[in-house]
């Protein structure tokens, strides 16, 4: 009963009073009210996260299992960062305030915690996302093969789209007058033509699809006839 | 020692010499300079006037304000008695700023910043060490980036998410005395009470007995993200986007006197017929309900070629994307790191650039 049945009963009641408030003007307010809460339970789960984090690689430091040093890494730049975070390190009072020494931004320039995303974070991130470009241009060098008429629409697409936005490109098809009948022509005109026409016909039917499926799986879940989420396998 | 090692040794090797090298030719490398500010504040009682149509007729009593301590307000009102409180902070300046006048006083070498250098640049080559092979200096790399990263998203939540959304809810004096002097309703909202108790329930899970209470937070998450998805989707995409391909397929296209612009209308016209054919080709593809045989087949074809020229964009877009960072990767350690090249005058001198026209 308090496993399953309240659960059931939470997500129902708290979903339909959400659609519910949509259509009167004096719930708004409440309706925003739950909207922060979410955003407040979701701030609490990254405790959860936290906390799980710790369990795993502490088990793995005693354990000394293979890779135990880098749970090491893992566990003390995610200690300095919290600290550094929570305890405001190094971050002055705001100007209007400065009679309260936890009053200013944690992200202000020049703070501890701002050196942190700016020199560890940023860097780190930006580089994983960028060695991609490799990976990607490694996968489509061995998977892209102008088979049939879908590949060939999908590589020769692809292949435009890149061209229009470099200068390759421009000096590819520069010499097709831009005024002329024939500007369309010109590489980044095409490339600009295929993402406002093609692509968008695409997208528009992507996107209508997901929110359907988007709007009848929250249905489903609400209803009650989805509890994947409260795991045991129905 | 294998000879992968050895010549691992001589790769280091050789990088610190060239290293060494770089920083001893011209004004070096990697380093940031900062201009030093000294902040004072100083707090005065400054008469309310009082204002009647326009015209000070007296005062109505004083207020409490903090000013700077160069301000005329503090320089009339500020006394030897009056709190005050004093801090410093630092503005990175380009380095050509200083080489122009490195004798100023508010100039210095600002080490946190140029240590913050180093670090990422060490960093962003330990992450391309990946392309040679997973390696120690890579995966050192990647659990800086676990513990960073978690340990960021705890501390954005807290400080901008659980400090004012839940505890200036329930206790906002105190958040307003020692964390958020400006916030404005220090009323107590009750109802606030039911993210704390979900919240701690959510936490349950990581307590040894118990853990299904969590569950009831999760609920209440799948609930609400259900339900707020649910509309927000309808509205936002479906309905928007039917609304946007239910158009006219005969665009007017006016042109700068006026009058009809038959080229561009008929462009227009084509581009809307063709969008119109692509989304309703592609739902067909979409919808299975019927078999893909005849005419339902055909036009489910186009739709793949639709979607198919889609996939293309949104590959060539995602490359793009990826080569943008690369770039961007590579400028940093190439101009902010090595100084090896400068396309935005950082390290020019301003008299040299203004003198040159550059």
């Amino acid at each position: 009963m308090l496993k399953r049945n309240v659960p059931l009963l939470i997500t129902g009641l708290i979903g339909v009073f959400l659609i519910v408030a949509n259509f009167f003007p004096s719930l708004s307010a409440m309706s925003e009210d739950f909207t922060v809460f979410f955003g407040i339970i979701a701030a609490m789960a990254f405790v959860l996260g936290g906390g799980s984090l710790l369990k795993v690689h502490l088990k793995k430091i005693s354990d000394r299992n293979a890779g135990w040093a880098y749970s090491l890494i893992v566990l003390g730049t995610f200690a300095i960062t919290l600290a550094v975070g929570l305890l405001k390190i190094g971050v002055p009072p705001n100007p209007g305030f400065p009679d309260k020494p936890w009053s200013g931004s944690v992200n202000a320039d020049g703070t501890a915690f701002e050196w942190i995303y700016e020199y560890a974070l940023k860097p780190l991130s930006a580089t994983m996302f960028a060695m991609l470009a490799f990976y990607i241009a490694s996968a489509a060098f061995r998977a892209f093969r102008a088979k049939n008429i879908e590949a060939i629409l999908l590589l020769g697409t692809a292949f435009i789209i890149l061209l229009g936005r470099t200068f390759a490109g421009y000096y590819l098809t520069g010499w097709i007058p831009i005024d002329g009948p024939f500007s369309g022509l010109r590489i980044e005109e095409l490339s600009v033509y295929i993402m406002q026409v093609f692509n968008t016909a695409g997208s528009r039917a992507i996107i209508i699809g997901i929110a359907l499926g988007i709007a009848s799986t929250s249905l489903k879940i609400l209803m009650g006839l989805d509890r994947s989420y409260l795991g045991g396998g129905n | 020692m294998s000879r992968q090692a050895i010549g691992l040794i001589v790769v280091l090797l050789l990088f610190v010499g060239l290293l060494v090298v770089r920083a001893g030719i011209g004004k070096g490398m990697g380093r940031v300079y900062s201009e030093r500010e000294s902040v004072a504040m100083v707090q005065v009682e400054i008469p309310i006037l009082d204002v009647v149509e326009g015209e000070a007729k007296g005062t109505v009593g004083t207020e409490s304000v903090w000013v700077p301590a160069a301000s005329d307000d503090a320089v009339d009102f500020a006394s030897a008695d009056s709190p005050r409180v004093e801090w410093e902070t630092t503005t990175p300046i380009k380095p050509g700023t200083y080489f122009q006048d490195p004798s100023n006083a508010a100039f210095e070498l600002d080490w946190p910043r140029t240590i913050g250098i180093w670090v990422a640049a060490l960093f962003t080559l330990a992450i391309f060490s990946f392309l040679y092979k997973d390696n120690a200096i890579y995966k050192i790399a990647e659990s800086v980036v676990v513990g960073v990263s978690a340990g960021y998203a705890m501390v954005i939540g807290f400080w901008d998410m659980l400090v004012p959304n839940l505890l200036g809810k329930l206790v906002p004096m105190f958040v307003q005395t020692h964390f958020i002097p400006g916030m404005t309703d220090t009323s107590v909202n009750w109802l606030y009470i039911i993210p704390a108790v979900f919240g701690i329930l959510l936490l349950m899970r990581l307590a040894p007995k118990g853990q299904w209470l969590s569950l009831w937070a999760l609920a209440f998450i799948v609930g609400t993200t259900a339900a707020i998805r649910m509309v927000g989707y309808i509205e936002g995409d479906f309905l928007s986007q039917i609304n946007a391909t239910v158009m006219p397929i005969y665009q007017v296209v006016e042109g700068a006197n006026g009058s009809v612009d038959v080229y561009s209308t008929i462009w227009a016209s084509i581009r809307q017929f063709i969008l119109l054919i692509g989304v309703l080709a592609c739902l067909t593809y979409f919808f299975f309900s019927v078999e893909h045989k005849g005419v339902v087949g055909g036009v489910a074809r186009v739709g793949i070629w639709f979607l198919m020229i889609t996939f293309g964009a949104a590959f060539g877009f995602t490359v793009m994307g990826r080569i943008a960072l690369l770039a961007a990767r590579f400028e940093f350690l190439f101009d902010d790191w090595l100084w090896l090249i400068d396309p935005t005058n950082q390290r020019t001198i301003p008299d040299a650039v203004a003198v040159l026209g550059m």
